[in-house]
């Protein structure tokens, strides 16, 4: 059978996917009745919903005929790697993570990396335009979270503030 | 009057010298991150919200609003002078805005858009300070089965209004539902879909998933596209003054945006961006007046007429989420999450419990629109040199202020990474062609409809029959279902698919 629209078929199978996942971890819960609904009442009519739904949108992508097959198209890794990976290094830089023995450098060279890593995933790279962006990022968090507004971040690494 | 004494109150709550900054700093800001093209409203206020936890409630949503406002108008600007909507619900503003600016005539635009807005926005003020109290009235009668079938229509209407393919809208609700089942299960008190990790017995904080979606989603389809060229019109803006003649013909243009915006801000998923499509739409099918522009080409009515619409409807879509609780759109359903973070329970019991909170908000509506006007039309320079800062440093900075946000949040590193993964799934999102507004409102509304339900099937020993077998329950669902009929009969199906065709 071929598939007449890429971004139906997938996006039904995701909706399928995670209706059951959820309808599963409902049946773990206790169901109950309607006049006494237990924890697992609600997740479970929305788990079998979302999957009917789920095999509706599927389907539909297997039958109803579209002009260009509504491909998903490329996906952008690079993108993708760089943005979150720039996401996850500022949370380990800011507060460490003691169980792999990385210590807390703070918010300040948090920034420094979220900008140098988020920045590769751009058109173009320029290390001393990223330096400079970095330093008037980190000087505005500075003033704006921690002065102004009082946040309380981790500033400094840890083993130089103690 | 009664409504003059409210409205007094309300002033007397947004006349001091603290409120009155803090809606500056709002309508500042929001004008400031709204301008740059590629952040909607909503992305912009989850970026904005750790910024007001600090503040008392009645300051925080001061400011909120502001941003709203200004990142709404802001949007306007972008839209006429680089080619580029700043957000969806100016849109169609590009059409003719763009040409006229183009044509040299960028001031009129921008001025044609500040006064539309600014008019829309003191008539929106208005309206809702005169319905909120009966509404409530009304919403104070509501039971349960009214609650949760209020909040079904309210669901339906939301994507039935919305653009995209109608099943995949309604998926992403029931997804959105889901997410907020997790955490622990206020009556039985069972952790659910928590994995045995203690901070996701909390639930999933929705300013991780609106900004791991709206935020960290959205930069990377951006970059994933290749780089456009920007046309901005650097060059001066000269003459923000319009013509007698342009006048004329804003007038009757700003008062039909008005009326369509107010109607439509109030349904559920109506708001800004549907009542502009609809000005804009009416508009067009207006006979011209001899020696006028024809639309497409720099007509000014083209400018007006959706930006009073959009302003008008932003206004009012404030008078469901104040008077019932339910968020109408994705912005307002960040307003709940802003509120429930300052221990207010939005719904009708906030007008009589927290009466200055209530009025203040009101009366600052109106005070941000006239900072606005006053803050835009001079400063339209600072503005325009603004839109010259390229994307490749702005969005390091998004990112930035993404993950400062939400860790400043709760001050806890598991929201850091927990955005990380929203921020694919909104990716993802976006490659399969969901739209996500539709999951922050499910979201936002899980567990009130849960709670909701639980409590009309307790009453009613399990009698599912309640919902129908109440009037009110029972026309609310008739509604929905109507509305569900109508968008799938297949004229009005090609019509909508058409109408959302220049998204």
């Amino acid at each position: 059978m071929k598939i007449k629209s890429q971004k139906d078929f997938f996006a039904g199978l995701m909706f399928l996917v995670i209706g059951v996942a959820f309808a599963i971890g409902a049946i773990d819960y206790n169901i109950g009745t309607g006049a006494r609904m237990g924890p697992g009442y609600f997740p479970l009519i929305l788990g079998v919903l979302m999957s009917i739904l789920g095999i509706a949108i599927g389907a539909k992508g297997l039958i109803v005929e579209t002009a260009d097959g509504d491909k998903i198209g490329k996906w952008a890794w690079k993108q993708v790697f760089f943005i979150l990976a720039a996401n996850f290094a500022f949370g380990i830089l800011l507060v460490g993570v003691p169980a792999l023995g990385i210590p807390q450098f703070g918010l300040i060279v948090a920034i420094y990396g979220l900008v140098f890593i988020a920045s590769m995933g751009g058109y173009t790279f320029n290390a001393k335009e990223v330096a400079v962006l970095a330093t008037c990022l980190a000087v505005g968090s500075y003033v704006a979270f921690v002065w102004a507004l009082n946040l309380q971040f981790p500033v400094w690494p840890s083993f130089i503030t103690g | 009057m009664e409504l003059l004494d409210n409205l007094a109150l309300g002033f007397g709550v947004a006349f001091t010298f603290q409120n009155l900054i803090y809606c500056f700093i709002g309508c500042l800001l929001g004008t400031l991150i709204g301008i740059l093209p590629g952040i909607g409203p909503v992305a912009t206020i989850a970026m904005l919200l750790p910024a007001t936890y600090a503040l008392p409630p009645v300051a925080a949503l001061i400011m909120l609003a502001g941003i709203y406002y200004g990142a709404q108008y802001g949007g306007s600007t972008t839209a006429i002078l680089v080619n580029l909507p700043g957000e969806s619900s100016s849109v169609v503003t590009v059409i003719d805005g763009y040409q006229m600016a183009r044509k040299g005539r960028a001031g009129p635009a921008l001025a044609a858009a500040g006064i539309g807005s600014f008019f829309a926005g003191c008539v929106g003020t208005i309206i809702l300070a005169a319905f909120a109290p009966p509404l409530t009235e009304v919403a104070f009668k509501f039971g349960p089965a009214e609650y949760f079938s209020l909040m079904t229509l309210g669901l339906i209407g939301a994507v039935v209004l919305a653009s995209g393919s109608l099943l995949k809208a309604i998926a992403m609700i029931v997804l959105g539902l889901l997410f907020g089942m997790v955490g622990t299960d206020v009556n039985s008190g069972v952790a659910r879909y928590s994995f045995d990790i203690p901070e996701l017995t909390d639930g999933i904080d929705f300013v991780v998933i609106a900004m791991g979606v709206f935020g960290y989603g959205e930069i990377i389809a951006n970059l994933s596209k290749p780089e456009d060229e920007r046309e901005v019109f650097t060059a001066k803006v000269t003459g923000l003054m319009p013509t007698a003649e342009d006048f004329k013909r804003m007038f009757p243009a700003m008062l039909r945006g008005t009326a369509l915006g107010s109607a439509l801000g109030i349904l559920p998923g109506g708001g800004a961006m549907l009542s502009a499509f609809a000005a804009y739409t009416i508009e067009k099918k207006t006979k011209l007046k001899p020696g006028e522009v024809p639309f497409g080409q720099g007509n000014i009515r083209g400018v007006c007429a959706p930006e009073s619409a959009n302003n008008a409807g932003s206004q009012t879509s404030f008078i469901p989420l104040l008077t019932l609780g339910i968020p109408p759109n994705a912005v307002m359903a960040l307003m709940v999450g802003a509120m429930t973070i300052h221990n207010i329970q939005p719904g009708p019991q906030v007008m009589t419990s927290n009466p200055e909170l209530f009025w203040g908000l009101i009366a600052s509506m109106w005070l941000g629109n006239l900072m606005l006007i006053i803050l835009n039309l001079p400063l339209i320079g600072v503005w325009i040199k603004l839109l010259t800062v390229p994307y490749r440093w702005l969005f390091p900075a998004i990112v930035l202020f993404c993950a400062i946000g939400v860790y400043g949040t709760k001050n806890s590193e598991f929201d850091v990474w927990m955005v990380g993964i929203f921020g694919f799934v909104g990716y993802v999102f976006h490659k399969l062609g969901t739209e996500p507004a539709p999951l922050l409102l499910g979201f936002i509304l899980g567990p009130m409809m849960e709670e909701n339900l639980r409590r009309a099937l307790l009453l009613s020993r399990g009698d599912w029959s309640v919902f129908v077998t109440r009037p009110i329950s029972a026309s609310f669902l008739a509604l929905a279902v109507i509305l569900l009929i109508i968008v799938l009969l297949p004229a009005v199906k090609n019509r909508r698919e058409e109408a959302f065709v220049e998204d």
